[in-house]
């Protein structure tokens, strides 16, 4: 009997405790942000926007929130995490794929206080219970901006102005990674959906980050032939190569209109704020955050910039709508399988794909994600891991 | 006109002198009024360029507080600053060897990064197959021998063929870079290039105090080593002859060629060490940026502490507080990651430039004609 109250004693104390922290405010987050570099690189700009689009709209004081830029995927990123739970801090973002081991560490270390990670792939494997990861579903934007490019192919073909038979595109790839090959295919994909002849080249560059590679890149797929440019990557080296030659570009990360007024046709981008708002939000209400967060087309976290009129084909703005509508009613699919050559490997058709889900030191793929007539993409974690090399699309290289 | 009017005529308003007795103490007031007045300037362009400031000027004194702030307020502050120190101190003592006998190393950055790499090499393909107490020792052999070999090839090609020995370790830094692309790429079969953290291969913190404890004690013994081994050694004496003239050196018998070479080896077995530290003792891990451009500051801090392993602890423990307390102000003012660069670009500025009336003065001239009237 006195075990029991001595059971019932210690259940209430720790549920009361779990009260006290239910009933945080507000008032009472905290919010440290670990960003690789600072306001220079687009992707890190894309964060900060986020951040400060979440402050407003929360309503959150300056004190609220503190960012520590230019934070090296090192020790030093776990050093900056301690740093921010001393300063007080009960949420801790880190914004670089590489952090992602580093932050683990302090998540480790500090167990009151909630770890979030973007784009990294362990939180639903590693089973530590503050640390969280988190992305969006940007191959729906990538799609859409994809229709973009194909409507203006088709535009350039009844025009008569394509350089060789079929309309050929050309894309900028950072390294040969599942995140950089599922936007791309994506970004394929939409294209072909309204334009079905298109084919498309990637040339790689090894960097996340590096104007004059990007730039080359562009230039020699221009040079190959290529009637329109992407990219994956995050500089400017693309868009103003594509300016320089007059050659439309789908850019990405966010708009590049002012600098290529001519060429910019539409970005799509991953929009933070509502993730921010989030995690914000469940620490105040005290409750749990997703281990494993992605966020939508329907969650406002993919979206794209404003199309400009000059350089698009006429009725674009209203072809991206209807997309869009039928994206978030889930009646089209990106990577639909069961259309008949719309998706090949090899001339055939895909019906099995293993995919490399839960990460482990050899990278085995360990999950089926083709079911239901589509490759199941985002759902089993966040980050991307479609890998496949599809027909119509041709690698110039893949050492990276 | 008088001889003498017209002399002052043609004299410039002032010229310079080559002080011929510089007094230490004299020297380290003007280093602490030039470091005074550099942080003086970065609190003008501090006002210039963050709005939060321009608008609360009473907030200065923050700005001043975060300098501080960033290395002494929290003992986990405190640890970091001297974990930094430790590391910047000891790429410094690596350069130093080769510094004084004037071949201008300025290859740390890639000899480090390469002893980041040996150890790594070693966890990554035999982490959890050996015990760790091999896998350390081995990690450490490897992170000496890519440091040694990274550093000792220039040294051939200057010994043998007399090459500059200046580009030739700047270029070995950009290859050091491409070598470590390339075993990322390698590595990671996924192609993200990122290997994240190692499970095995960490340097044990010791059973008392603080994790960077061991780094810093490490550090604290090599520099008191490095002093005895340049200031009471024969070894020692040879790089200081080769320094101060080769044809010095060659009259009195000293093989100049093999000082070269061995000092070479010296330094990149120290960069090595630095790059194990950083392997195994912080990171687990090698990225292209693992050294973070440390070796390149090295070089300011062994210069600037005229080449004494002793004084340099005090000017690595400065160049890691201006760091440290400008990424702080970042922090605290929310502004761009640049102006932490600019605001130690300026201190780093005064600092430099007061060497130069540390070992000069201005001699104006009513002043050198007054001289010359008491003579």
């Amino acid at each position: 009997m006195k075990k029991f109250v001595a059971m019932l004693l210690a259940l209430t104390l720790c549920l009361s405790a779990f009260v006290f922290t239910a009933s945080a405010e507000i008032a009472d987050v905290k919010l440290g942000v670990i960003l690789l570099h600072d306001e220079n690189s687009t992707y890190d700009l894309n964060f900060i926007n986020g951040v400060n689009d979440a402050v407003k709209a929360l309503g959150l004081s300056e004190e609220q929130v503190i960012m520590k830029r230019n934070i090296p995927e090192s020790q030093e990123c776990t050093d900056a995490a301690l740093d921010l739970a001393d300063e007080g801090c009960n949420i801790i973002f880190a914004n670089s794929f590489g952090h992602e081991t580093y932050l683990l560490d302090a998540a480790k270390q500090c167990p009151d206080v909630q770890f979030c990670h973007a784009t990294g792939t362990m939180a639903h494997t590693e089973g530590v219970e503050n640390f969280h990861n988190a992305f969006a579903a940007i191959y729906e934007g990538r799609y859409l901006a994809g229709v973009a490019a194909g409507l203006k192919l088709n535009e350039l073909k009844e025009a008569g102005l394509l350089k060789g038979e079929k309309p050929l595109m050309g894309y900028v790839g950072a390294f040969t990674y599942a995140e950089v090959i599922s936007g791309y295919t994506s970004f394929y994909l939409g294209a072909k959906s309204v334009c079905p002849d298109v084919e498309m080249k990637v040339q790689f560059t090894g960097s996340w980050y590096d104007y004059n590679e990007e730039k080359n890149a562009a230039t020699a797929l221009i040079a190959a032939g290529c009637d329109l440019i992407s990219q994956h990557a995050d500089s400017m080296g693309a868009p103003s190569a594509c300016e320089d030659a007059n050659i439309p570009n789908v850019s990405y990360n966010g708009s590049t209109v002012e600098s290529c007024p001519n060429t910019f046709i539409v970005a799509s981008r991953i929009d933070w704020a509502p993730y921010f708002q989030y995690i914000v939000n469940q620490v105040a209400n005290g409750e749990k955050i997703d281990a494993d967060w992605t966020g939508t087309i329907a969650t406002g976290s993919v979206v794209l910039t404003a199309v400009n009129e000059q350089a698009a084909a006429a009725g674009t703005v209203a072809k991206l709508d209807e997309v869009k509508a039928a994206l978030e009613a889930g009646t089209v699919k990106v990577f639909d399988t069961a259309a008949e050559g719309f998706i090949t490997v090899g001339g055939a058709a895909l019906t099995t794909y293993l995919a490399d889900v839960d990460t482990d030191a050899a990278f085995t793929p360990d999950t089926e994600a083709v079911a239901d007539g589509y490759f199941h993409e985002s759902e089993y974690r966040s980050a991307p891991y479609f890998d496949v090399r599809i027909d119509g699309i041709e690698m110039l290289n893949q050492m990276f | 006109m008088s001889e003498q009017k017209k002399r002052a005529a043609h004299e410039p308003l002032f010229h310079l002198a080559k002080r011929t007795d510089v007094n230490p103490v004299r020297a380290w007031v003007i280093r602490l009024v030039a470091i005074l007045l550099g942080m003086l300037a970065c609190g003008l362009v501090a006002f210039a360029l963050i709005e939060k400031l321009n608008q609360n000027p009473e907030k200065i004194t923050d700005f001043y507080y975060s300098f501080i702030k960033g290395s002494f307020t929290t003992e986990r502050k405190l640890w970091k600053f001297l974990k930094n120190m430790a590391i910047l101190q000891c790429i410094s003592l690596a350069v130093t060897p080769a510094f004084r006998m004037r071949f201008w190393n300025i290859g740390a950055e890639g000899q480090t990064l390469m002893g980041v790499l040996g150890s790594i090499t070693v966890a990554f393909y035999l982490g959890g197959k050996i015990p760790e107490w091999q896998l350390l020792i081995l990690m450490f052999i490897a992170a000496l021998i890519y440091g040694a070999v990274w550093a000792v090839i220039p040294a051939l090609f200057k010994a043998k063929w007399n090459t500059n020995e200046t580009l030739f370790t700047l270029m070995m830094n950009y290859v050091a870079t491409y070598v470590v692309s390339y075993f990322l790429v390698i590595w990671v079969p996924s192609g993200s290039s990122t290997l994240g953290k190692l499970k095995f291969g960490k340097l044990p913190p010791l059973p008392f105090g603080n994790q960077y404890l061991l780094i810093i004690l490490i550090v604290l013994a090599l520099t008191v080593f490095l002093f005895i081994y340049l200031k009471y050694s024969k070894q020692g004496y040879e790089i200081s002859v080769v320094g101060e003239s080769i044809r010095t050196a060659q009259y009195s018998g000293i093989n100049v060629e093999k000082v070269i070479i061995r000092t070479m080896v010296v330094s990149g077995l120290l960069c090595g060490l630095a790059g194990y530290l950083i392997g195994a003792g912080l990171d687990q891990s090698v990225t292209t940026e693992s050294v973070g451009g440390q070796g390149f500051t090295a070089i300011i801090v062994s210069w600037l502490a005229n080449f004494n392993p002793i004084v340099m602890i005090i000017t690595s423990a400065l160049i890691s507080f201006l760091n440290s307390g400008a990424a702080q102000i970042s922090q605290d003012f929310n502004v761009s990651g640049a102006l932490p660069d600019v605001i130690v670009g300026i201190i780093l500025f005064f600092i430099i430039g007061c060497e130069f009336f540390i070992n000069y003065k201005m001699v104006f001239r009513h002043a050198a004609n007054g001289k010359g009237a008491a003579k």
